[in-house]
């Protein structure tokens, strides 16, 4: 739990947590068939930051909807510590967009959320450290509409944090927060990261985003989607985003993506 | 607006629309229409025979019982046509049928069922609230975002939960739309079931002052009153939207 910068080889040894095997799936849409996804192989060790980087629509939310149970593959199958994947659980959490805060309980009520099973007194002692976490403190009593994008996304996070999940979904949890507070919020999710170790699939079409967050970067292609690479940021945290390291693979993504890198 | 300046205008115009009354009285010299004055003066002796009370308090208690019924009966049936597809696909074409039926249609039906009682006017108040607080439930809860309820499986809710702490407060601001609705309609409604079904509360005490004796100035008061007490009703159910857990549901701020 506590280790601090992970090393490759240290890595290495870990058993895969997710380990996705083969998945399909087709959607029927108006008696047609739309192939979504396409024999998808891919794993994520313990504790791993992935990110899944694709255009808008290729399927990669599809993919992270099938890993959190809420679908079904129609060919393959996705495990977690060997287990296969059946249903949502409350050991895996998924983070939407900043929508997905309940609108009508306060920053405590939705981080406590899910802490039903907890004595009293626990409850409210992990609302009190998640709160600090994320940063709200004073703002305990408010409730989402009270709140900017940002502040309601950092509380979705913490409710999904609160329950101390091993994996976290985040599916394009900043797209909707405006470019300076995806920026901000993008090192403070690094920071619980380093801090909880969470193994986290985060899924974007923000190449930038995907390079200054992922030990691993999986580059999907266009519908049906395939993994066309993956690509390891070998790069510590904090990121120097102006480092020759970090352009050099971020710039091999667009590449990969078919972007030429001018406006 | 200043805070003086939204109780001034609002006041003067109130004050003009009287003036505008009584000259209009006077001048088209009319024996039929009364004056504000002669009004208030119908108000008073409302009062002084002691009727005036009584004949409000039959009108609120007939809307409280049919409202009360068409909420205990309108949201259960909400909630089950709004979580199981299959009911609201077999259920929804007989109630968009009954929907545009207007309540005042059911008159006939309702006196021969219950005579010229208080179960009449109950029952045609009834009809007409449980259809919107029905259709507004059954949209609420269809309309729960799934995002949300996705949310709540995720951290392990089971159905019965998932349904208090995420279904019910989701759909909350849609059924409060209906209730106000709803609301609204039965005091439309008791006025005409009152004048037919039964011989007191204010639908009665204006067909009554008509029939028996052409006393347009109690007719008028009673309008007056309908209207008034119709505005607080109203009133006191949007205090209801701006509870801080249902607020978030209203873009009217």
């Amino acid at each position: 739990m506590a280790q601090t910068a992970t090393t490759a080889p240290e890595r290495a040894v870990e058993a895969a947590k997710i380990s996705v095997r083969g998945v399909s799936k087709i959607f029927k849409r108006d008696g047609k068939e739309v192939n979504v996804l396409d024999n998808i192989n891919l794993e994520a060790r313990k504790g791993e930051f992935v990110c899944i980087l694709g255009p808008s629509g290729c399927g990669k939310s599809t993919l992270l909807n099938i890993a959190g149970g809420f679908l079904k593959a129609t060919t393959g199958s996705i495990t977690i510590d060997g287990e296969e994947v059946n249903g949502p659980d409350p050991r895996r959490i998924f983070v939407f967009q900043e929508r997905g805060v309940f609108p009508w309980m306060t920053v405590e009520g939705n981080i406590g959320f899910g802490l039903f099973k907890l004595p009293k007194e626990e409850r409210r002692h992990r609302i009190a450290h998640y709160v600090k976490l994320v940063g709200l403190e004073g703002f305990e009593q408010a409730y989402p509409q009270e709140l900017s994008g940002g502040m309601k996304q950092r509380v979705e996070v913490a409710r999904a944090l609160a329950v101390n999940p091993d994996v976290l979904y985040l599916d394009e949890p900043f797209g909707a927060l405006d470019s300076i507070t995806r920026l901000i919020m993008r090192s403070e999710l690094l920071r619980m990261w380093e801090a909880e170790r969470k193994t986290i699939l985060f899924v974007t079409h923000d190449i930038e985003e995907s390079v200054q967050l992922a030990d691993r970067v999986v580059v999907m292609s266009t519908r049906p989607a395939t993994i066309r690479r993956i690509v390891e940021i070998d790069i510590p945290h904090p990121r120097d985003i102006s480092s020759p390291r970090y352009l050099e693979l971020r710039d091999s993504i667009f590449e990969e993506i078919g972007l030429a890198h001018k406006v | 607006m200043r805070r003086w300046e939204s109780y001034f205008w609002p006041l003067v115009a109130l004050v003009a629309v009287l003036i505008l009354w009584r000259q209009g009285v006077i001048y088209s010299g009319t024996k039929v229409f009364p004056s504000p004055f002669e009004v208030q003066r119908g108000l008073a002796e409302l009062i002084r025979k002691g009727l005036l009370w009584g004949y409000i308090g039959d009108s609120l208690f007939r809307v409280g019982s049919g409202y009360t019924l068409a909420i205990a009966l309108g949201i259960p049936t909400g909630i089950i046509l709004g979580w199981y597809p299959n009911a609201s696909s077999a259920l929804n074409p007989v109630i968009q049928l009954m929907r545009p039926i207007s309540p005042l249609a059911w008159i006939p039906l309702s006196i021969v069922w219950f005579g010229v009682s208080n179960f009449a006017a109950i029952f045609l108040i009834f009809m007409a609230s449980f259809f919107p607080v029905v259709v507004a439930t059954m949209n609420g809860v269809h309309n729960v975002p799934p995002m949300m309820r996705n949310a709540g499986v995720n951290f392990g809710l089971s159905p019965a939960a998932l349904f208090r702490r995420v279904i019910f407060p989701a759909a909350l601001p849609q059924v409060l739309v209906g209730l106000r609705i709803a609301l609204g309609i039965s005091w439309l409604v008791v006025v005409a079931a009152e004048m037919i079904a039964v011989d007191s509360g204010l639908g009665y005490l204006i067909i009554d002052s008509r029939n028996a004796g052409k006393r347009y100035d109690l007719v008028i008061a009673g309008m007056l009153l309908i209207g008034g007490i119709g505005l607080c009703l109203d009133l006191s159910i949007r205090r209801v939207e701006l509870l801080k857990s249902v607020r978030w549901g209203f873009r009217n701020e």
